[in-house]
């Protein structure tokens, strides 16, 4: 789960993580009576969504009059912001995030993410802030510098030090004021099961003080039942209607831009199903796992979330029937085409526990638009033809 | 032969007596799993499914032997399960439960290498020597008995393939889910030299998908070490970036991790790389064939 970049700050606040100051607002007045009582005399308006990428797409600008802000405010709210993150279609912003300018020196990165090969929490710094990450990885891998931090001992002084003499800080002062931070940082991971903590930039002031500009984080699904307060930060107008619809039914489901809607249990032959179809020259509409349990009432949802998206042409339903027996998943299906009105060609192809009763199933029932096919590469192939009206 | 868990393979399961834990551990039992017994707390002293139920598990390795522990504890307890299967001296714990939290697994797994306890798992369908020994939720009869390994990171991507080099008229010698977390425990570069090792084994299937570097390190091990004829597929090639595809681990971030730089370390490697998982089988027959 990803929260907004004024929930983050509210949270690196709690860790003595320093930020600007700065008031969320959901309307253009909100948005003035926060400018006023920050009290300038400048100020960033900031698209709050869950996304990177804000500045450069226009959702974050400078203020020099509160004039300034109002017709900013009025400018980003209701905009649809469309940035490297967001995809084509871009995302609307309904909150703003009026914050004090900064004295900005220097512009850093700082993060923390967990090291999969190494299996710990590491902390990424690099002097390259500002820009997206990826591409400071990718041109020039050299200057960021990662310190993987064992949770068995804490951050310790050395993990502070390999990090302030990587970027080079020479300052006494300013290397304290940064290791604090980098610790602050390790805590706020660890403690509330963070996936992803990311500031960037990580600006120095012309004093030498370290703040934090922006803050993205996301957070482990499965421990947010022991962190409410995290929880209750959910934003849910941030996310896909359809794929929070299919998640409460036990569905896994993310939209696609092509024409033959997927219905498979498992996450792994969900993708090697899109893949298939794509092999043979189609493509695919969605990504759906139905999981372990497919019945007629999943079955059903599945088919009435794919047939929101206009663009299905076919519906390939793959399932490979282990403990849940085939023959029951093709009464499901038959099922499930009574309670959903399915008007376009479903091509089933059912394998694995009893898979020969369950053909036998589908073909006695007889329904005009549900094609059996015998095996994946069979059924892609059918579908394939379908969804291009052969 | 076989790899990690044959027909002695002496199990316990803790989670015994719950919904999931009773349904699988009977499966288990009928294929013929060795399951000596099981372990929930304060049930010590009773029975289920005809075994002994124990309060620890180092009552169960005790009195029983046991050397391998199936765990179908919640998600909130796995952690604690694991470590205390490490702790009463196990080999191996095979974790079926998921949504594990990644902090807890990430603690759960350090102590279990300090403890020299190897884990499969979690949120995989566990490990299967076929005929022989059934640790997890897998429908036993697909794994027909045969010369052919198979390590997988999704659940029914292992059915399919293990189905398909079946209709080929092959058979499978032992294949692990590993799943698709972001921190598991066996990977592939610690199960290919098993099956390496294993002279019944003469062919490897691996089944990858996109996500974190485990399919690019396990290519640069097969270069090095694997003289055995290795299939592989990449699940997600068609995936967009920056979305999680159904398991925790299979999402695309900044670039890396996607199926086609897999593919193309795996192909470098001397693997045989099918583009669709409908070829699993053919390529399969294709490779034992040479």
């Amino acid at each position: 789960m990803n929260i907004h970049e004024y929930q983050a700050k509210q949270i690196f606040a709690k860790y003595g993580v320093p930020t600007p100051k700065g008031l969320m607002a959901e309307s253009v007045k909100q948005a003035v009576i926060n400018a006023e009582e920050l009290g300038g005399p400048i100020w960033v308006v900031k698209a709050q969504i869950h996304a990177g990428g804000r500045g450069l797409g226009g959702g974050v600008k400078l203020a020099k009059s509160i004039d300034e802000v109002k017709s900013l405010a009025e400018e980003i709210l209701g905009m649809t912001l469309v940035t490297h993150q967001t995809g084509p279609e871009g995302k609307l912003v309904q909150k703003l995030y009026i914050e004090d300018g900064a004295d900005i020196k220097d512009e850093l990165y700082l993060g923390v993410v967990l090291d999969r090969a190494r299996e710990m929490p590491v902390i990424m710094a690099s002097t390259e802030g500002g820009m997206a990450i990826e591409d400071v990885a990718h041109d020039t891998p050299e200057k960021i510098i990662k310190v993987a931090v064992d949770p068995a001992i804490g951050f310790q002084g050395f993990h502070g030090r390999e990090l302030v003499f990587g970027l080079g800080i020479t300052d006494k002062a300013e290397q304290g004021k940064f290791i604090k931070l980098a610790a602050a940082l390790y805590k706020l991971y660890l403690e509330n099961d963070a996936e992803m903590i990311e500031i960037n930039p990580l600006i120095k002031t012309g004093s030498g003080d370290f703040i934090a500009l922006d803050g993205k984080m996301g957070f482990d699904d499965s421990a947010l039942g022991r962190h409410p307060e995290i929880e209750a930060m959910r934003d849910i107008s941030e996310e896909d209607a359809d794929e929070r619809e299919a998640s409460q039914y036990g569905l896994s489901y993310v939209s696609l831009d092509g024409e033959i809607g997927c219905m498979v249990n498992g996450a792994g032959l969900a993708m090697g199903t899109m893949d298939t179809i794509n092999y043979m020259g189609g493509t695919p509409a969605n990504f759906l796992d139905v999981g372990g349990s497919a019945n007629a009432q999943t079955v059903a949802k599945g088919f009435e979330i794919i047939l929101k998206n206009p663009n299905v042409k076919a519906i390939f339903v793959n399932i490979f029937g282990g403990i849940v027996r085939c023959d029951r998943i093709a009464n499901g299906i038959l099922e499930a085409t009574k309670l959903v009105d399915v008007h376009v060609p479903v091509i089933v192809r059912l394998d694995g526990t009893n898979a020969l009763e369950a053909a036998e199933i589908l073909k006695e029932a007889n329904i005009a638009n549900v094609i059996a096919a015998t095996d994946l590469a069979d059924g892609a192939a059918k579908a394939v033809a379908a969804a291009k009206g052969e | 032969m076989s790899i990690l868990v044959n027909k002695d393979t002496k199990v316990i399961v803790q989670g015994f007596t719950g919904k999931e834990g009773s349904f699988h551990a009977e499966q288990c039992l009928a294929y013929g799993t060795k399951i000596v017994g099981g372990v929930t707390p304060n049930k010590g002293g009773t029975e289920h499914l005809g075994k002994p139920v124990f309060n620890t598990v180092k009552e169960a390795v005790a009195s029983t032997g046991a050397t391998v522990s199936m765990i179908f504890v919640p998600p909130a307890f796995v952690a604690d399960a694991v470590m205390e299967a490490a702790d009463a001296g196990i080999d191996l714990a095979v974790v079926i439960t998921e949504g594990a939290p990644v902090r807890d697994m990430q603690a759960a797994k350090a102590y279990a290498t300090k403890h020299g306890m190897k884990t499969i798992g979690p949120n995989c369908p566990g490990i299967i020597t076929a005929e022989e020994c059934k640790i997890g939720i897998m429908p036993g009869m697909i794994f027909k008995k045969g010369n052919v390994g198979l390590i997988s990171k999704s659940g029914t991507l292992t059915y399919e393939g293990a189905n398909q080099v079946v209709k080929q008229g092959f058979g499978i010698s032992t294949a692990v889910g590993i799943g698709g977390d972001p921190i598991i425990g066996l990977s592939y570069k610690q199960l290919l030299p098993m099956f390496e090792a294993d002279p019944d084994t003469h062919a490897i299937v691996m089944i990858g998908e996109i996500g974190g570097d485990l399919e690019i390190q396990a290519a640069a091990f097969i270069k090095e070490h694997i003289t055995k004829p290795v299939v592989a597929f990449i699940a997600g090639q068609t995936a967009p970036k920056g979305k999680r595809m159904g398991h925790a681990g299979a999402i695309v971030s900044g670039g890396a991790g996607t199926a086609a730089e897999k593919m193309a370390a795996l192909e470098a490697a001397g693997v045989k790389v099918v583009v669709s998982p409908a070829d699993i089988g053919k390529a399969v027959a294709e490779v034992l064939a040479k």
